[in-house]
């Protein structure tokens, strides 16, 4: 049926394409952009392996369509990584061993992303309630908590060393 | 098929190699490598982690072929009904569509619509006469694109006339409705299967002061990896070459099996199991699917993918546990434990598709005696076919072990709790000495090595034992409802030596291959093939601690089988007991030739050696030394005349025994009355795995496996009703616990190295899974105890505890 | 698990995306937060031939406090509730609501009208909104109207707007001083929906409640309103006797189904519990001065 055109960024490039009305997002970061980081694990919006930012929100791409993401600003896990290297997600994740098979890691990334960008402070608390929507089969957890507060602590610090500089500039 | 291994003390009547007598236990991680080296005991971070933190991994879904098809699979509505007729002709009208193959198709390819299953027995890979269980392939569809795969299993129109299915495995044992009417025997028993002394044992239960009997169910649950099953099958037509990548935890034996049941020549067939998204052993069978995808690929000449949906690997993979337990414990009037007695039926769904080493169609279940000494037990275990998906396979355990140490440490709670004792005190009175090792338990089993006390001791330590009995009390005084449970389980993994086991004929050694380069860099290639366990950086940690090269400078491989040596495969926790050992004998081989060269690059005689870290010095002037680097540049440039140049070797490893992993876990849980939900407030696990190669890897696989004991203790159920419709086809509705659920473990861990090993180490994946559940459970029960509760399976939903309380006349 | 085709359609505007559902009829399915209906459209359960996203229609989402009520925009997100500091201190039932609703990736997307609108009995919002005694706005071809929640679940996955109209906005009468409400949820797993949830607002003069509505989540096959526990405390000061016998009538008003969530014993022994447990808690609030 319908056909659309649609032009979006994603992880700060253009990507354009056409596509049927019913293409889900995640298979249109995955087969019509190669962008294999983005993970399926379900089927009914349940673990959150699909998770990307999408204009600024941790969304799960299994539950929306590629034609709704026109003109819109997508995150991937391969945009997360920048110039400088490793973001402090990342890194904490490496860090704190907080991923074995890496098949959730990706979605686990961006979720806390979206985490730490509302809320840089999170309880232990805060941050399992709010990777609620991410599941993941290997690690129990503890140790993507810890990868979350490593990182949220890495941001926060350099959050504070940044406004000092301002200060003293 | 009737199998009796009556008398398991025959397996195991040699002392294995290498068992000593007792070893000591200790508390700290050994060390003896700079952190440049990172050998054994270092907190090495994972070499595999770069590219999955930056979405790199690549997993079989992330494979793309040119001109690549895609395969969708119609599946039965029914749980039993005959296939009158399969008409495709709307599918194959449609745009897009190439092909839709159906069990004619394939019985006129070779009879390739039936496939052999681990165990021996068979399974259908697509139906003709009738299907079996509710989600079972029916046909395959292949189409340019998934989404016209999809449009078109919906207009393949199936006839069915429905039978009745048998679900409840007592009622198929009635044999009123057969499930396999392809097979002679016209009965839904598979086998009988008996360890142990009977006679003894009813011996010592009619001497009994006290006798304690339950009646247990432990349901199907499913392993659900986060990645469900799939596969990429490349045929090229031209140089009759199958590639296939494949969601594999055996890529060897798969190879082996599909070149079996193909005919396709094995040089021909190349096996690659890429970045794999968990496997916990729902990716050992072969399923359905991988047969159709490979002879479509076939059939078409063309590269097919198949990626199952979760609701499919929900509904038709292969499933776990499903035991019926009756169990009997005897003790005499002091609460020594003296014998067990366990009758069990085995749910086998429609097909027995376990993945058991062949002699042993109940997997290890006879260690259900566990950590305990007792004079007598006896297990005999019915396998038996419903109208349910086949399986039986594992969930992150060793072959049944999980089910045999519910029931034991169930069924030690319910004695002490009987007996008005105290269930840590009863286990310390019954516990294996460390003083008894090599230990030989009643049905046949040489235990390694285990000082059970010392990890119960611990663990109470770490959780406040006393305190928390005390606040128990308190609060009961109060009416509110608080248990505390312990578990103190004994694992068995490492399967296994050859002499008992193997897979299909084939024994279950594990392989490594070791190469170094003549900059003094490594490859090595083991026949395992990790799915989250971290080989790539485990492996190198063994082969650093023995070579003294930098772990980083040892590159892992594994999955592929043109270039990997062949094994068995990682499941049952077997990859540090058989292809780690493999590596750390290949690298004494290559240890021995360094030798020589240092020896000849020294002007001295061999004897005049001594190893150190990472080089060959001679013995009192140690700066006189060739480092291992030294020596593998020498390998190729400069080594002594009348030896082969280069350094390297290959080891397959065949185990003297099985490993014993052990631990004592407690756990704190808060009931609510009103709701029945029960809140895990602590969760203390003290492991003892043996020596350790990572400890932060050891911790994550604990944690992980606590996570996956949780879940069936609580959550997890594959319910089917009476009609034999899966209810918990969905992640929706099979309910993997999320980080909320999850609490905050906590670990400990005391060390006592496996004597047989070339490392000391046991293998640890899977400890927790098996111990966790009857932690929780008992403390569930603990709780109500007092209330009249003696047992509630397993997961102990808040409805289940609900009704308890209200059976118990307490109203919330 | 794939959904079927269909044609997409995107209005900037509310105008169009009326006249567009006036074209299509019972053919076209509004897209809105798209967590209830993509799912659906994925194992083929619903196969809608038109879908209108409402996405683009700008000036959907807000949450404000006008004429006498909270005044929330239909496209407004569950996390938008979560995140907005007038829920958060004057509407402690909604703020209980939108954390227990799904998880927070889906309810970054998921909307309080399409929550309504899906008439699911197992959705949150449904029992919350009966408490308040909130009404609806529909736009349809002819201009908007008001509906009173009472009148809008008219049966399972049913509403009572027309087919060619839109839930515009829902309102929540503002609170009267002494106000209180909460609601408990008791879910298998967080993010999943409730085996029995109880939605309760009232209102307090000195010991006596007053203004008592009460809502029922997925204990009946249509979102109801407990009216005959709302009667055992209406007028009466809060004592163990009342307690027992609003829990009783709740227990007794309502209907459920045995499904793999529980029996319908278990069900309605929990509504019992919950409703007693939501009613003390909405009180100790009222008297907390938190409403
Ligand atoms: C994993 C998961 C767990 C969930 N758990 C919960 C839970 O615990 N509690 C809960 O309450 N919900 C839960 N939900 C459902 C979620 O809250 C849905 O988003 C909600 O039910 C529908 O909102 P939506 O905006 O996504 O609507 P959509 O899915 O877009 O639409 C749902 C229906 O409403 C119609 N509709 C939508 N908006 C309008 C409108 N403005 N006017 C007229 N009709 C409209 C649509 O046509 C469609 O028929 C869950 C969803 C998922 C995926
Ligand atoms: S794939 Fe599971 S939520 Fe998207
Ligand atoms: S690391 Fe395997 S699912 Fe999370």
């Amino acid at each position: 049926m319908s056909r659309h055109e649609i032009s979006l960024t994603v992880n700060g490039a253009e990507a354009k394409g056409e596509v049927e009305a019913r293409l889900l997002l995640v298979h249109f970061l995955r087969e019509d952009l190669d962008l294999t980081g983005t993970h399926i694990g379900c089927d009914t919006t349940s673990c959150g392996a699909c998770t990307v930012i999408l204009n600024g929100k941790a969304v799960k791409s299994c539950t929306v369509f590629a034609v709704q993401a026109d003109g819109a600003e997508v995150e991937t896990i391969e945009g997360v990584a920048t110039e400088e290297g490793l973001h402090p997600l990342q890194e904490g994740f490496w860090e704190k061993h907080g991923l074995q098979c890496g098949y959730c890691t990706p979605g686990m990334i961006l979720s806390a992303k979206h985490l730490l960008a509302k809320n840089p402070n999170p309880t232990e608390e805060e941050i399992r309630w709010g990777i609620s929507g991410n599941l993941c089969r290997c690690t129990g957890y503890n140790k993507i908590v810890e990868a979350i507060q490593y990182a949220a602590e890495k941001l926060r610090n350099a959050e504070t060393e940044e406004a000092r500089q301002e200060v003293s500039a | 098929m009737t199998t009796h291994v009556e008398d398991r003390f025959e397996h195991h009547s040699e002392k294995p190699a290498g068992v000593s007598a007792q070893v000591e236990t200790s508390h700290d991680v050994q060390v003896s490598t700079p952190a440049k080296i990172c050998g054994m005991g270092h907190r090495m971070k994972r070499k595999e982690d770069p590219r999955f933190i930056q979405g790199r991994g690549r997993y079989v879904d992330d494979v793309k072929l040119p001109g690549m098809l895609y395969m969708d699979i119609v599946r039965s509505p029914y749980a039993h009904a005959k296939i009158l007729s399969i008409d495709a002709t709307e599918a194959l009208a449609t745009e897009g569509v190439l092909a839709v193959i159906t069990g004619e198709d394939l019985k006129e390819a070779g009879n390739l619509h039936w496939m052999p299953t681990l165990m021996s027995d068979t399974q259908m890979v697509l139906p003709i006469e009738k299907v079996v269980y509710a989600a079972q392939e029916v046909c395959v569809v292949i189409a340019t694109d998934r989404y016209i795969a999809a449009d078109a299993i919906e207009k393949v129109y199936v006839d069915y006339e429905p039978l009745d299915p048998v679900v409840d495995p007592f009622e198929a044992m009635k044999d009123e409705v057969i499930v396999r009417d392809d097979k002679e025997a016209k009965t839904n028993h598979i086998w009988h299967w008996e360890a142990g002394d009977k006679e003894a044992t009813d011996q010592a239960f009619a001497e009994a002061a006290h006798v304690v009997e339950e009646s247990m169910h432990i349901p199907r649950i499913h392993v659900s990896s986060i990645e469900t099953c799939g596969m990429v099958a490349n045929y090229d037509k031209i140089q009759e070459h199958m590639q296939i990548y494949m969601t594999s935890q055996a890529p060897h034996a798969h190879r082996t099996v599909f070149a079996l049941v193909s005919g396709l020549p094995e040089h021909k067939i190349q096996i690659i199991s890429p970045d794999i998204g968990g496997g916990f052993g729902g990716k050992v069978p072969v399923y359905p699917g991988y047969v159709c995808c490979a002879v479509a690929s076939l059939v078409t000449g063309k590269p097919v993918k198949w990626i199952e949906d979760r609701s499919e690997n929900l509904q038709a993979d292969s499933f776990a546990r499903d035991y019926h337990i009756k169990a009997k414990m005897a003790s005499d009037a002091s609460g020594r434990i003296t014998a067990l007695k366990v009758e069990t039926l085995a749910d086998h769904g429609a097909a027995d598709a376990a993945a058991n080493p062949s002699k042993f169609p109940a997997g290890l279940y006879s260690i259900c005696t566990g950590s305990y000494d007792m004079k007598a037990a006896h297990v005999a275990v019915d396998g038996v076919y419903t109208n349910k998906p086949p399986g039986g396979v594992a969930y992150r355990c060793s072959f049944r072990v999980t089910e045999a140490v519910h029931m034991i440490e169930r069924m030690t709670d319910i004695l002490a709790h009987d007996l008005g004792e105290d269930p840590a005190d009863l286990r310390s009175r019954n516990f294996i000495r460390p003083d008894q090792f090599p230990y030989r338990s009643p049905t046949g089993w040489e235990y390694d090595s285990g000082n059970y006390q010392a990890a119960l001791d611990k663990a109470k330590e770490m959780i406040g034992y006393d305190e928390l009995r005390r606040e128990q009390l308190e609060k009961r005084a109060r009416g509110e409802l608080m248990g505390i449970g312990i578990s103190s389980f004994t694992e068995v993994v490492g399967a296994g030596p050859s002499k008992d086991y193997d897979i299909l004929g084939i024994k279950m050694f594990d392989s490594a291959e070791v190469r170094i380069h003549p900059t003094g860099k490594a490859i090595a290639r083991f026949g395992t093939k990790s799915q989250g366990q971290g080989h790539e950086t485990t492996y190198a940690q063994i082969l650093a601690e023995e070579l003294g090269l930098p772990a980083s400078d040892i590159q892992v491989e594994e999955g592929d089988t043109d270039t990997a040596p062949y094994g068995l495969g990682t499941y049952a926790s077997r990859s540090t007991p058989t292809a780690g050992a493999a590596g750390a004998m290949a690298a004494r081989k290559i240890k021995a030739k360094a030798k020589k060269i240092a020896a000849y690059l020294l002007e001295v005689g061999e004897d005049d050696l001594e190893w150190n870290v990472d080089r060959w010095q001679v013995k009192g002037s140690p700066e006189q030394a060739k480092t291992i680097q030294d020596i593998a540049f020498a390998a190729y440039t400069n080594h002594p005349p009348g030896m082969e140049a280069g350094l390297e070797a290959t080891d397959y490893y065949d185990p003297p025994n099985l490993t014993f992993p052990f631990g004592s876990y407690i756990c704190v849980v808060d009931i609510d009355k009103g709701t029945g939900e029960v809140k895990v407030r602590r969760f203390v696990a003290v492991d003892d795995c043996g020596n350790i190669i990572n400890p932060m890897i050891v911790e994550g696989q604990i944690e992980g496996g606590l996570t996956m004991g949780l879940a069936p203790a609580l959550f997890e159920e594959i319910v089917y009703d009476d009609q034999g419709q899966n209810l918990s086809g969905t992640l929706a509705d099979y309910l993997v616990p999320t980080a909320v659920e999850s609490p905050k473990w906590e670990l400990g861990k005391t060390i006592t190295p496996s004597p047989h090993h070339p490392i000391g180490a046991k293998g640890v994946g899977e400890s927790p899974t098996v111990g966790a559940p009857p932690a929780i459970a008992n403390a569930v029960v603990d709780a109500l105890w007092h209330l009249g509760v003696r047992h509630l399976d397993i997961p102990i939903s808040p409805q289940k505890v609900w009704k308890a309380l209200r059976d118990a006349g307490v109203r919330g | 698990m794939i959904p079927g085709a269909f044609d997409y359609h995107s209005p900037s505007t509310l105008e169009e995306a009326v006249a567009l559902l006036a074209r299509h009829g019972d053919e076209a399915k509004i897209l809105a937060g798209g967590q209830s209906l993509i799912p659906a459209m994925r194992f083929r359960l619903a196969a809608p031939e038109v879908l209108i996203d409402i996405n683009r229609l700008e000036g959907l989402q807000y949450i404000r406090e006008e004429n006498g009520y909270l005044a929330i925009g239909g496209l407004t997100r569950e996390s938008a509730l979560e995140e907005s500091p007038v829920v958060q201190q004057r509407y402690p039932l909604l703020a209980d609501t939108a954390r227990v609703i799904a998880d927070p990736l889906v309810r970054n997307l998921a909307t309080v009208g399409g929550n309504l609108a899906h008439a699911d009995p197992a959705n949150d919002h449904p029992a919350t909104m009966l408490a308040y005694g909130a009404s609806v706005v529909a736009q349809g071809p002819g201009g908007s109207r008001v509906l009173s929640i009472d009148d809008f679940f008219t049966d399972l996955f049913e509403n009572a707007l027309a087919s060619d109209e839109l839930l515009t906005e829902v309102r929540i009468p503002e609170p009267q001083p002494g106000s209180g409400g909460a609601y408990i949820k008791v879910e298998r797993k967080v993010g999943d929906y409730a085996i029995s949830a109880v939605a309760v607002q009232l209102r307090l003069h000195g010991e006596i409640c007053s203004d008592v509505r009460i809502g029922l989540t997925n204990v009946s096959a249509v979102p109801f309103r407990a009216t005959e526990a709302e009667s055992c405390l209406e007028g009466k000061a809060l004592s163990e006797e009342v307690l027992e016998a609003v829990g009783q009538a709740a227990a007794g008003q309502c209907d459920p189904s045995a499904d793999l969530r529980g029996s319908v014993e278990y069900k309605r022994d929990l509504t019992r519990v919950l409703t007693q447990r939501a009613v003390t808690q909405a009180i100790a609030r009222a008297k907390g001065g938190s409403q």
